[in-house]
């Protein structure tokens, strides 16, 4: 996000939030609407998966209010770039737009994403007509093979899916915003509001956040509180951050003290 | 005849679209989309969407996410 950014805009949309969130883990459709509403959000992220047909109503997003948001299906599941168009083609006749949240997590234990068949969904999907925001390991030059690719974000994980570590690639993000042509979204781990701010303080243009929302005591009340911290972060940004110095530089006049006497 | 829905095989009489199939097995359409044989079914197409003994079919339908 340059220091003088208007609204997020995603493939020509323009969005007033910056902050997506996820559709997942909350413990009641009732309480997912109330905290989608009070996160601000205008972009909202689903999974796709098998019918129960034991149980064929799943009710969760029926509450889903599909007028306010724009839905934005992943391929989650998908092991490989096979899989992942294979979801993706689904999820387009199941939402009935192009717009695809890639991912590829071949492994269990840390969800990180698989970078070659990442790109090679990516490719893919980008040749069949996908607007596609890919998910992915916080590595600049895989960022940068996913723009050239016809990508229209990046969407670097600051820490492990659901694990609310916060921004632990800080480094490698800021990497990512400095060279980035198309909006970079931090995805996965942010636990806080405050990483939340961080984020958008050094330049993302916007955060995925799902399960710090969904699994906190309050949800509603948590979904307004990173609606607050990326507002702080947003505003932060436009104000222009002073300079770290390792050296203290002293606040109050170091002039006129008590223990000056003139001679 | 012998169907193969979300990787369980299934006897199915009295259906021979896709749309009387769903309504048999009692699956609303919201949110839904069918694979039939590895290829998207038109959802727009279900009652003319003709099934036959050993078709593949994969129901699936937008779940909460992230």
């Amino acid at each position: 996000m340059p220091a003088e950014a208007g609204p997020l805009t995603i493939a020509g949309v323009v969005f007033h939030s910056r902050l997506l969130v996820g559709t997942g883990k909350f413990s009641s459709p009732a309480i997912m609407r109330d905290a989608l509403a009070a996160s601000g959000t205008e972009l909202v992220t689903a999974a796709l998966r098998r019918v129960d047909l034991n149980n064929p109503d799943d009710p969760t997003l029926s509450h889903l209010e599909l007028n306010k948001y724009r839905l934005l299906p992943n391929t989650s599941g998908a092991r490989d770039a096979a899989e992942a168009v294979r979801l993706a083609k689904l999820a387009r006749a199941a939402t009935g737009n192009n717009w695809i949240k890639l991912e590829v997590t071949p492994e269990p234990n840390y969800l990180l994403p698989d970078p070659v068949e990442t790109l090679k969904a990516a490719e893919l999907l980008v040749q069949a007509g996908f607007v596609v925001l890919p998910y992915m390991n916080a590595d600049p030059i895989l960022a940068r093979r996913l723009i050239d690719a016809g990508c229209a974000t990046v969407m670097p994980l600051a820490a492990p899916i659901g694990s609310a570590r916060g921004l632990r690639m800080r480094d490698q993000i800021q990497i990512i915003i400095e060279q980035a042509t198309v909006p970079v979204v931090v995805d996965a781990g942010l636990g806080l509001p405050s990483h939340a701010a961080e984020a958008i303080e050094i330049g993302a243009d916007a955060v995925l956040v799902n399960t710090a929302i969904a699994i906190a005591d309050d949800p509603v009340r948590m979904a307004q509180a990173f609606k607050l911290g990326v507002a702080a972060g947003e505003a932060a940004r436009l104000a222009g951050a002073a300079d770290a110095s390792f050296s203290a530089r002293a606040s109050s006049p170091l002039t006129g003290f008590l223990r000056e006497r003139s001679s | 005849m012998k169907l193969s829905v979300n990787g369980e095989t299934h006897i199915v009489d009295g259906a021979d679209t896709l749309g009387s199939l769903l309504l048999l097995l009692n699956v609303s359409l919201q949110n839904l989309v069918v694979e039939l044989n590895g290829e998207v079914a038109p959802p727009d197409k279900y009652d003319e969407t003709q099934i036959k003994d050993g078709d593949q079919l994969e129901l699936v339908r937008l779940v909460g996410g992230g």
